[in-house]
């Protein structure tokens, strides 16, 4: 199964989308937060999306969510065959790319439906 | 420059973030999220610990260090991409023991290449790449004209910091400030100010 890493600036903002995100699409599929500083500070923090992709990793590839700013720059450091961003917007393409994940689809079908919900309209 | 030269400039460059934190907070309090001065001192008293304990022996290993340990310990955007830049130029040292103003011109070269790949970054955005890009053309016009070291350096820290103050009139179309759209003029793009004190830094070792 494709895990999937959430990527903020903000170590709450990051939980509570993974939480919502779980509810929705399941609580099988691999899925981890990396959010705020080591100290628990708002910012980004390269060792803790390390071990966020080490703890989903099943071997089927990583999808990282970032939500802006340096959430970007610190997800393109991890980027590479297994590993790949989503260009999202935060919660729709989380809840996206769980529930494609929860359906045992590839790395690339994931992405693709993380990526649909650029177009999601609200009303 | 040699590796005890190289040692300088990276003490240099703590030292002058430490003193300049407050400015550089302040600029990004007026466009972005208010850390920058604070993080880039966290990224370098980090460094400075690092090189205190044990200094690498060549310099590219030394430059490496400096952009891993950047990577680890900035927390914002400026960690990624100084990061990024400093293990660039230290793949393109690699052992060399003195480097000439060409190899660092070389080494800055693929260091801003490693920054534009991960922030896509382009002259005229407002970000630091609006300092480092001239730097740069200074340093590579000096060695064109074949001037003294001492020289070229200083017609590269006086073209970062021309490129960072031409940042101010800019609108930002990359990094946090780009989200104020129109609000974003008439400040300084701080990425663009720490980059034209790492240049003074450079300047300030090499003229002592």
């Amino acid at each position: 199964m494709v895990g999937i890493v959430l990527i903020s600036h903000s170590g709450p903002l990051a939980a509570e989308v993974a939480a919502l995100a779980a509810q929705i699409g399941g609580q099988d599929v691999p899925l981890a937060a990396a959010g705020g500083t080591e100290d628990g500070g708002l910012g980004t923090s390269p060792s803790l999306v390390e071990a966020a992709i080490k703890h989903v990793d099943r071997g089927d590839g990583v999808i990282l969510i970032p939500d802006l700013g340096s959430s970007v720059l610190t997800a393109r450091l991890f980027v590479g065959p297994d590993v790949m961003i989503a260009d999202v917007p935060f919660v729709e393409g989380t809840i996206a790319a769980v529930v494609s994940a929860g359906a045992d689809m590839s790395l690339k079908n994931v992405l693709a439906a993380a990526m649909e919900s650029r177009s999601f309209r609200k009303f | 420059m040699n590796t005890a030269c190289f040692a300088a400039w990276i003490e240099e460059i703590a030292r002058t973030v430490h003193a300049e934190k407050d400015r550089l907070t302040r600029l990004d309090a007026a466009i972005g999220d208010a850390d920058h001065g604070a993080n880039l001192d966290r990224g370098f008293t980090a460094v400075s610990r690092v090189l205190a304990a044990k200094q690498p022996e060549t310099t590219g290993a030394m430059l490496t260090m400096v952009g891993s340990t950047l990577i680890r310990n900035v927390g914002g955007a400026s960690g990624p991409l100084y990061g990024m830049a400093f293990r660039q130029m230290g793949r393109v040292l690699g052992d060399t023991p003195d480097v000439s103003i060409a190899q660092l011109c070389t080494a800055l070269e693929a260091g801003l290449a490693g920054i534009q790949k991960l922030g896509a970054a382009t002259e005229g955005d407002k970000t630091l790449v609006d300092a480092l890009a001239p730097a740069i053309q200074a340093l590579a016009q000096s060695v064109q004209d074949g001037v003294k070291p001492e020289e070229a350096i200083s017609a590269a820290a006086a073209a970062a910091l021309a490129g960072a103050e031409a940042t101010i009139p800019m609108l930002a179309h990359k990094g946090r400030a780009s989200y104020l759209g129109p609000r974003s003029v008439g400040h300084e793009d701080p990425g663009a100010a720490s980059t034209a004190l790492i240049f003074a830094a450079l300047h300030a070792v090499t003229t002592r």
